[in-house]
């Protein structure tokens, strides 16, 4: 049984649950209480739940982040949004050094049981400041886990993996997935928990596999439309969700199956998600390969304003679709 | 730099209700807390002059008063964090010398297995939170315990100790803003040695008064302290702890103190920015162990006898702690992948998912 629902009411759900699961869960971030939330994911929740609960902070994104993660060593668990993953650069060494670094430092005496979570997308035509994605980056550093959902399922699933997790997990939205509507079971069919780690194929072909994670796999699935229609290629499209732990499995196994794949990622390529997905292909799947791992990516700049070219900078539906015919 | 206003050095703070209710015992065994952090970082700092550590070593020598008169003050729910210079505070809250000095030589049987080193000792169970190496980095982890404490509803305070380098940091300062508009349990102790590093205070900070002044920007209680009476460092403590406790309320209290040594023993220009002078002056009329023990004998509590026997037991247990370290085992190349996850350590399901490291 499942009912449509928004990307955000779907993460409002997760965390309406979580809150109700466990005491020691606080929803904190800018805007998030009084104001219902910068992009209304926390509608309602401050009504419900109290000032306790859920906290409306200053614009201190290092004064919160490393409150939480203080908090957390004392078993509290917080849920910090970032209006924008993009102001992650202030609150920098909070989220690498304190956040991903105490366990180790203190040879596994402390856990740091947070989750940061907010938008990190290009394509809303706000300048280079408010458009990173930082999945990649932050995913590079062990201690850290991230994930990417592009589906209102996956969105309340994969949070209420992460809020359960006893690590820091970093949850990367998107803001133009929010007003997405998609299938999501219903409350009360039981606990609906995506376990990071774990893809997703979106879509069954055999010609050729699209690897992507966010956003961008919206854009495959309509990529994969076209080309099955216009050009009669079927297209496989898995979905990554989880950045770290990454499903290399379930990449070996789509690749081994369609001998192609081209990796479409909204990050940027110098070290992108799609650069550690390709190295992994070509390492375990070599001989598996028929042709180069291509790429769709975004332009390698920073990202720029104008609404006449910014989804030309993205991966978008044609870009891909052309760097498939490239390939195939 | 200033020791204590003139007022403050003329009154004496063993008639606070807090120091009045010393035994002599208790007066004794905090002689003994801070001859024992003297000690155990002597016989470190002989030894990486040796070179047998790594890293740095910064040295808490001249400080002692601080970690040893805040901590004593600890009741259950209280909870410290510290920057890079934490030895002190480790021994003062119950940590032992040997994992102490075997941390530093990166042994397994160190506090953090080899893998923290000096400036990151932690021990959780005695609400000893670090030891954290980015300057001002640990100010809003500091203030989170706070934070934790007042969720729980527990009565108790976190002690959130900076570097008088650390108060130009924006971390710093968005923690005391916070802490104020959330009425957070925490107490700001600025350790005011006198220099960011190599750079004088004079030289780095723009203030009124003192640094701890700046806390009125934040609606906040300060004190300044002299950091040579111990005496005085637990009664105005206390009073800033007991606001956090009963009344919810931060504070910053700054502690005037001095280290002898460099930043840390890598500090090539040690001597170089400060007088030999100012290096005695501080020696002969502040230091707070000496001025601690003269008041100790004054009073009748501690025999010469008495002090030397605690002296050479505290270089005893530091000699001990560096045959301790030197015998005890490295790290194996294996444990470098352990501690990274609390899932992959714990072996959950959660754990089993997915690739969560990345060694070709």
């Amino acid at each position: 049984m499942s009912r449509k629902m928004l990307y955000r009411h779907a993460i409002r759900e997760a965390l309406d649950e979580e809150l109700t699961r466990d005491e020691n869960v606080v929803v904190m971030g800018e805007e998030v209480a009084q104001y219902n939330g910068a992009y209304k994911v926390t509608e309602g929740l401050w009504e419900k739940w109290g000032c306790k609960r859920i906290v409306d902070t200053p614009i201190s994104e290092a004064g919160f982040i490393g409150m939480g993660i203080g908090a957390s060593m004392l078993g509290i668990r917080p849920v910090m949004e970032l209006m924008f993953w993009s102001f992650h650069s202030v609150a920098f060494d909070q989220l690498v050094n304190n956040a991903a670094c105490v366990r180790y430092m203190s040879g596994g005496l402390i856990n740091v049981p947070i989750v940061v979570r907010g938008p990190a997308n290009g394509g809303t035509n706000v300048g280079a400041t408010h458009s990173h994605i930082p999945e990649g980056l932050f995913a590079a550093f062990p201690g850290l886990k991230v994930c990417a959902p592009a589906t209102p399922a996956d969105a309340k699933g994969l949070m209420k993996a992460a809020i359960r997790d006893n690590d820091p997990v970093y949850v990367m939205e998107n803001t133009l997935l929010y007003g997405t509507e998609g299938e999501v079971p219903e409350a009360d069919a039981g606990d609906h928990v995506v376990p990071l780690g774990k893809a997703d194929l979106k879509r069954e072909g055999s010609d050729i596999s699209l690897i992507a994670h966010g956003r961008s796999v919206i854009h495959c699935l309509a990529a994969a439309e076209t080309l099955k229609e216009e050009h009669g290629i079927n297209a496989e499209v898995l979905d990554l969700r989880s950045i770290r732990p990454l499903d290399q499995e379930a990449i070996l196994e789509t690749v081994r199956k369609t001998n192609r794949a081209v990796l479409v990622d909204e990050s940027k390529g110098f070290g992108g998600v799609s650069a550690m997905v390709s190295h992994l292909i070509q390492e375990h799947a070599f001989d598996h390969l028929d042709a180069p791992i291509t790429r769709v990516t975004t332009l390698d700049a920073p990202a720029i304003y104008s609404p006449h070219v910014e989804n030309e900078q993205l991966p978008n539906p044609k870009r891909i679709v052309d760097k498939v015919l490239a390939q195939a | 730099m200033s020791f204590a206003s003139e007022d403050s050095q003329k009154l004496d703070f063993a008639g606070s209700p807090v120091n009045q209710s010393l035994s002599a015992d208790d007066k004794i065994e905090l002689f003994r807390q801070m001859t024992r952090i003297r000690r155990f970082e002597q016989a470190s700092l002989k030894m990486y002059n040796k070179g047998v550590m790594g890293g740095f070593l910064h040295l808490y020598i001249g400080q002692e008063s601080v970690a040893v008169g805040t901590i004593s003050l600890r009741g259950e729910h209280d909870h410290f964090i510290t920057a890079y210079r934490d030895h002190g505070h480790a021994l003062a809250v119950g940590m032992g010398m040997n994992e102490c000095m075997a941390e530093l030589y990166g042994k397994a049987s160190g506090c953090s297995k080899g893998k923290g080193g000096s400036m990151h000792y932690f021990a959780p169970d005695k609400n000893y939170w670090g030891g954290h190496g980015i300057v001002g980095g640990q100010t809003p982890l500091g203030l989170g315990l706070g934070y934790g404490l007042k969720y729980k509803e527990l009565e108790g305070c976190a002690l959130c100790y900076l570097g008088d380098g650390a108060v130009n940091q924006g971390a710093v300062h968005e923690s005391f803003n916070l802490a104020a508009l959330f009425e957070i349990p925490v107490v700001f102790v600025i350790e005011n040695n006198g220099y960011s590093m190599g750079t004088s205070q004079k030289r780095s900070s723009s203030f009124r008064g003192c640094l701890a002044q700046r806390a009125e920007g934040y609606d906040m209680e300060w004190d300044l302290i002299d950091g040579s009476d111990l005496y005085q460092v637990r009664a105005k403590a206390n009073i800033a702890m007991e606001r956090a406790r009963k009344e919810s309320k931060p504070s910053v209290i700054e502690i005037a103190t001095y280290r002898y040594y460099g930043h840390s023993v890598a500090d090539a220009n040690a001597k170089k920015y400060r007088t030999p002078d100012e290096i005695e002056n501080y020696k002969k009329n502040h230091d707070p162990i000496r001025l601690w023990e003269h008041r100790l004998l004054d009073e009748g509590v501690l025999t010469e006898e008495k002090s030397k026997e605690i002296d050479d037991a505290a270089k005893k247990e530091a000699a001990d702690s560096i045959e301790f370290a030197e015998n005890a085992p490295a790290p194996t190349v294996d444990s470098i992948m352990d501690d990274v996850y609390w899932e992959s350590d714990n072996d959950t399901e959660a754990s089993k998912i997915g690739r969560h490291f990345f060694n070709d």
